[in-house]
C-alpha cells in the first residue's frame, strides 16, 4: 500500500515537472518571437573567466561590433545575440560540464540558428555532437585541434563528433596540422637538430604535440623524448633536469597557459637551458599577455606559433577593423579578436543568404549549408574559402617571440611552401 | 669459533623470519630491493644527475612536510581531517605576495621589495612576509576552528568532516575573489644561482632557503610539543580529553592552540612555496594539500615525525619517478607506494598518533 502511494507520488511529481518544462519552453519561444518583427538569434560560447579573460572579452566586443555594423539586422530580420560563458570560477578555465550545458541550452532553444565558438578544442569536442544532432551551424574563431574536422588525431576522429553523418562545424583559424608544421619549419630555419616534446595531456595540447612530432620527424629533427605534464604540479624542476640531461636544441610544449605553462618556462630556464641556447617553442594556447607577467624574465626569447596573423599583418579590411575597434572600445586588441569578428561575419553572411532564399527566418539546416558554401570570402584575414571539412584555405601562420617583456612578430611562415 | 657460531645463529634467525613471513611480505621485500638496486645503479652511473634530483625531491618534500604537519597535528588532537588546511596554506601564499608587493588593502604599505632592493632589504622583506603570513594563517586557523568545528565537537565525526570540506571551498573562493583565477607571479627575491661550484650538482640559494626555514620550524615545533607545559597539555588532550580536563587542562584552549600551530606552519609554507616556485594560484591548496595529506597518511596520521618522513618521501619519490619512469606516471607511482605501504602497515610507516599521544618518540 505504502509502496503504491510512493509510486503515485513519483508519477505525479514526474508529470508536474514535465508540465513545468513544457511551460518554460513555451515561454521562451514566446519571448523569442515578441521582438517586434521577426528575429533570429545567434549565441557565442567563450571562456569569460580565467587567464584568457582579457582575450575573450575583446572577442565578445568584436562580435557585437559585427552585429552593430549591420544595424542589428540581417535581411530584414532582427539579430538577437547572447554571449554564453563556458568557464567556471571554480575551474578558473573552460569546464567540460559547462560546455555541455551551454550546448544543450542552445540546442533546445529553437530561436538559435547560429553558434560562434567555442574557444577551447576540448570544449568543442563535448559540444559538437550535441549541436550536430540539433542541426545547428557552428563557426569557431579559435579551435585548432585537428581531429575536430580531419583525420589525424585519435583513430575514430572526426566521425565520432558528427553522429548524424552531416557536418555542421567550421573554423576560421588555421588548424594544428599546419601549426605543427609551422613549429617544425621554425626550428628548421633556426637550425635545430634535436627536440624534446612536452604536452599538457589535453585534447588540444596533446593533439598539437602529435602533429608537431610528425612534422618534426618529417623534417629530420630528432625527437629525444616525449612527456605529458601535470598542469597542477607545483614545479617541473625534476622534469627539466631530465630534459637538460638529454641536451636538446629545443623544447616544444603543446598546451595552454592555464596548465602552468609559465612555471614550465621558468623551470626550463632555471635548469640551465636559457632560451637563446635551447629554444622554447609553444603554440597559440600560450599566446596570452598574462604569460609574460607570470613567467617574468624567463619568457624573454621564447617563440610562440599562432595559427593566423597578428593585427599588424592583416589585410586592408583587417586594418580598418582594428581602427574601428580601437576607436570604439578601450581594451587592447588581442590575437583572437579579429578571428571572432571574422567568425561573426561569416555566420551573419550565411544567415543573410539563407534568409533571403527562405524569404523569412531560415531553417537551421539552410544556415549550415550557407556556412559551408562560404567561398572567396573577403574578410579581415584575407580572401579565403572553407573546404568540405570546414577548414580555412589560408596557409599563413605567424611566429611571435618575446622581446623585452612583449610579444613581437618574429616572422610569417607559409606552410604551403613546405 | 665463537664469532662463527654467532654469525650462524644470526643467519638462522634470519632464515627463520623469512620462513615465517607471508608471501606478500616476501614479494614486497623483493620489489623494494629491486627498486633500490636499480636506483643505486643509476646513482653510480650518473651521480650528478641523481644528486640533483635528490635535492629537488628533498626541497619539494620539505614544503609538503610542513603542510602535512598541520593535518597531522589536528588529527592527533581531535581526529579531524582538516580539509581547510590546504586552503589556509594558499591564503598564506597570497598574504606573502600582498606583503612583498607592498599593496596591502590597496595601500602602499611599504615600497615593493622587488628588483633592485639591497640584500638586507630583501631578507627583511622575506622575514616580514613570513611573520605576517604565519600570524594571519594562525589566527585564521583558530577562527575556523571556533566558527566551524567547535560547535560540532559533539556531533558525529562525519558532520565535522563535511564542514571542513565546506570551509575549504569558502577559502578557495576567498582566494578566487582576492587574486582572480589565473596564476599569480611571486616577486623573485631569492637567487636561483647555484651555490655549489661546477654544474654537476645543482643546489640553489632557493633550496638553501627552504631548508633554512623548514629545519628551525621543525626543531621549534618538536621542542614545543615535548618540552613546554602547553605541549604536555596537547599530548594529554590527545590521549584522553576527559581525563585531561579533570587534571585542570583547558581543553578548548589547547585545541585552539593546536589549530594555531597548524595555521602558522601553513602560513610559513605558503610564503615559502611562493618564493620557491615563483607562482601561486587560488587552487594550489587543493593539489598541494592532497599530496600533504597523502604524506601524513603515509607516515602515519597523527604522528609528527611520520608527517615529516612522509613529506620527504613523497618529494623524493616524485622527483625519482619524473627522472626514471616518466612524468605522466608520477602521481600513479606516489599513490601506488601509498597503497603498498598501507597494505603492509595500515597505520602508516611510523604508526599513527604516537608522537602527540605517547610523548614525542
Amino acid at each position: 500500500m505504502r509502496k503504491a502511494r510512493r509510486v503515485t507520488t513519483l508519477v505525479v511529481a514526474g508529470l508536474l515537472s514535465a508540465l513545468l518544462v513544457v511551460g518554460c519552453g513555451g515561454a521562451s519561444n514566446g519571448g523569442g518571437g515578441s521582438g517586434g518583427g521577426e528575429s533570429v538569434k545567434i549565441v557565442s560560447d567563450l571562456p569569460l573567466q580565467g587567464a584568457n579573460r582579457a582575450q575573450t572579452t575583446t572577442m565578445v566586443n568584436a562580435i557585437k561590433l559585427a552585429i552593430q555594423q549591420r544595424d542589428g539586422e540581417v535581411a530584414g530580420l532582427q539579430i538577437d545575440y547572447e554571449s554564453l560563458d563556458d568557464a567556471t570560477a571554480q575551474a578558473g578555465q573552460w569546464d567540460p560540464a559547462k560546455c555541455a550545458e551551454n550546448a544543450q541550452q542552445a540546442a533546445q532553444d529553437e530561436a538559435v540558428i547560429g553558434w560562434i565558438g567555442p574557444f577551447n578544442s576540448g570544449c568543442a569536442a563535448t559540444q559538437i555532437p550535441t549541436l550536430n544532432e540539433a542541426g545547428l551551424a557552428m563557426v569557431s574563431p579559435a579551435n585548432t585541434y585537428i581531429g575536430l574536422t580531419k583525420p589525424g588525431g585519435e583513430p575514430d576522429e572526426p566521425d565520432k563528433y558528427y553522429p548524424t553523418g552531416e557536418r555542421n562545424y567550421a573554423r576560421v583559424i588555421v588548424a594544428d596540422d599546419k601549426q605543427g608544421q609551422a613549429g617544425a619549419a621554425l626550428m628548421q630555419q633556426e637550425d635545430v637538430q634535436s627536440v624534446y616534446i612536452l604536452d599538457d595531456k589535453e585534447t588540444y595540447g596533446k593533439g598539437l604535440a602529435d602533429q608537431f612530432q610528425k612534422a618534426a620527424e618529417e623534417q629530420g629533427i630528432e625527437v629525444l623524448g616525449r612527456e605529458g605534464i601535470d598542469g597542477s604540479a607545483s614545479n617541473y624542476r625534476s622534469l627539466m633536469n631530465k630534459v637538460a640531461q638529454a641536451e636538446p636544441d629545443a623544447v616544444y610544449f603543446g598546451g595552454i597557459i592555464e596548465n602552468n605553462a609559465a612555471q614550465l618556462i621558468k623551470d626550463k630556464v632555471g635548469a640551465g637551458m636559457p632560451n637563446d641556447e635551447v629554444l622554447f617553442v609553444g603554440p597559440d594556447g600560450i599566446f596570452v599577455d598574462e604569460l609574460l607577467g607570470q613567467a617574468g624574465d624567463a619568457a624573454n626569447g621564447i617563440y610562440v606559433t599562432f595559427g593566423g596573423l597578428p593585427e599588424s599583418e592583416l589585410s586592408a579590411e583587417g586594418q580598418e577593423f582594428v581602427e574601428t575597434y580601437e576607436s570604439k572600445y578601450d581594451d587592447q586588441i588581442q590575437p583572437y579578436t579579429a578571428y571572432a569578428y571574422e567568425a561573426a561575419n561569416v555566420m551573419l553572411d550565411a544567415i543573410e543568404r539563407a534568409a533571403e532564399d527562405a524569404g523569412g527566418v531560415p531553417e537551421r539546416q539552410a544556415v549550415i549549408e550557407e556556412v559551408f558554401a562560404t567561398e572567396d570570402f573577403e574578410g579581415v584575414l584575407g580572401t579565403w574559402s572553407f573546404d568540405e571539412d570546414g577548414d580555412t584555405s589560408l596557409t599563413e601562420l605567424s611566429v611571435q617571440t618575446v622581446d623585452g617583456g612583449e610579444f613581437t612578430l618574429d616572422r610569417v611562415v607559409d606552410v604551403a611552401d613546405l | 669459533m665463537t664469532t662463527g657460531g654467532a654469525a650462524k645463529s644470526r643467519s638462522e634467525a634470519l632464515l627463520q623470519s623469512v620462513r615465517a613471513s607471508s608471501w606478500s611480505t616476501r614479494l614486497s621485500a623483493v620489489v623494494l630491493a629491486v627498486v633500490l638496486v636499480l636506483l643505486f645503479s643509476q646513482a653510480v652511473q650518473e651521480p650528478g644527475q641523481f644528486a640533483s634530483q635528490l635535492v629537488i625531491g628533498v626541497t619539494n618534500g620539505a614544503i609538503i612536510a610542513l603542510i602535512a604537519l598541520g593535518y597531522t597535528l589536528v588529527y592527533g588532537i581531535i581526529e579531524l581531517i582538516n580539509f581547510a588546511h590546504g586552503d589556509n596554506f594558499m591564503i598564506g601564499s597570497f598574504v606573502g605576495i600582498t606583503v612583498l608587493s607592498g599593496t596591502f588593502v590597496g595601500l602602499q604599505f611599504f615600497a615593493p621589495i622587488t628588483g633592485d632592493g639591497g640584500t638586507l632589504l630583501k631578507i627583511l622583506g622575506v622575514v616580514i612576509a613570513l611573520v605576517v603570513a604565519m600570524v594571519v594563517c594562525g589566527l585564521l586557523g583558530v577562527g575556523i576552528e571556533r566558527v566551524a568545528y567547535k560547535p560540532l565537537r559533539n556531533s558525529p565525526r562525519l558532520a565535522v568532516l563535511i564542514t571542513a570540506i565546506g570551509m575549504s571551498f569558502i577559502l578557495q573562493n576567498v582566494g578566487l575573489i582576492w587574486k582572480g583565477p589565473a596564476q599569480v607571479p611571486f616577486p623573485e627575491l631569492i637567487s636561483s644561482a647555484n651555490i655549489l661550484p661546477g654544474e654537476a650538482v645543482i643546489f640553489r640559494w632557493k633550496d638553501l632557503f627552504v631548508i633554512a626555514v623548514t629545519v628551525p620550524l621543525l626543531v621549534a615545533l618538536s621542542y614545543f610539543i615535548s618540552n613546554t607545559r602547553q605541549g604536555k597539555a596537547m599530548r594529554a588532550v590527545a590521549q584522553d580529553k576527559e581525563a585531561a580536563s579533570m587534571m585542570g587542562i583547558n581543553v578548548n584552549r589547547t585545541i585552539s592552540i593546536t589549530f594555531m600551530l597548524g595555521g602558522i606552519l601553513a602560513g610559513a609554507s605558503g610564503v615559502m612555496y611562493g618564493l620557491f616556485n615563483g607562482i601561486t594560484v587560488f587552487n594550489v591548496g587543493f593539489t598541494q594539500g592532497l599530496f600533504a595529506f597523502t604524506a601524513a597518511v603515509l607516515g602515519g596520521i597523527g604522528n609528527l615525525s611520520g608527517a615529516v618522513v612522509g613529506g620527504f618521501l613523497i618529494g623524493i619519490i616524485g622527483s625519482m619517478a619524473d627522472q626514471y619512469i616518466g612524468v605522466r606516471w608520477t602521481s600513479v607511482v606516489i599513490f601506488a607506494v601509498l597503497i603498498a605501504v598501507l597494505v603492509f602497515r595500515p597505520r602508516g610507516l611510523l604508526g599513527d598518533r604516537s608522537a602527540v599521544q605517547g610523548g614525542g618518540e
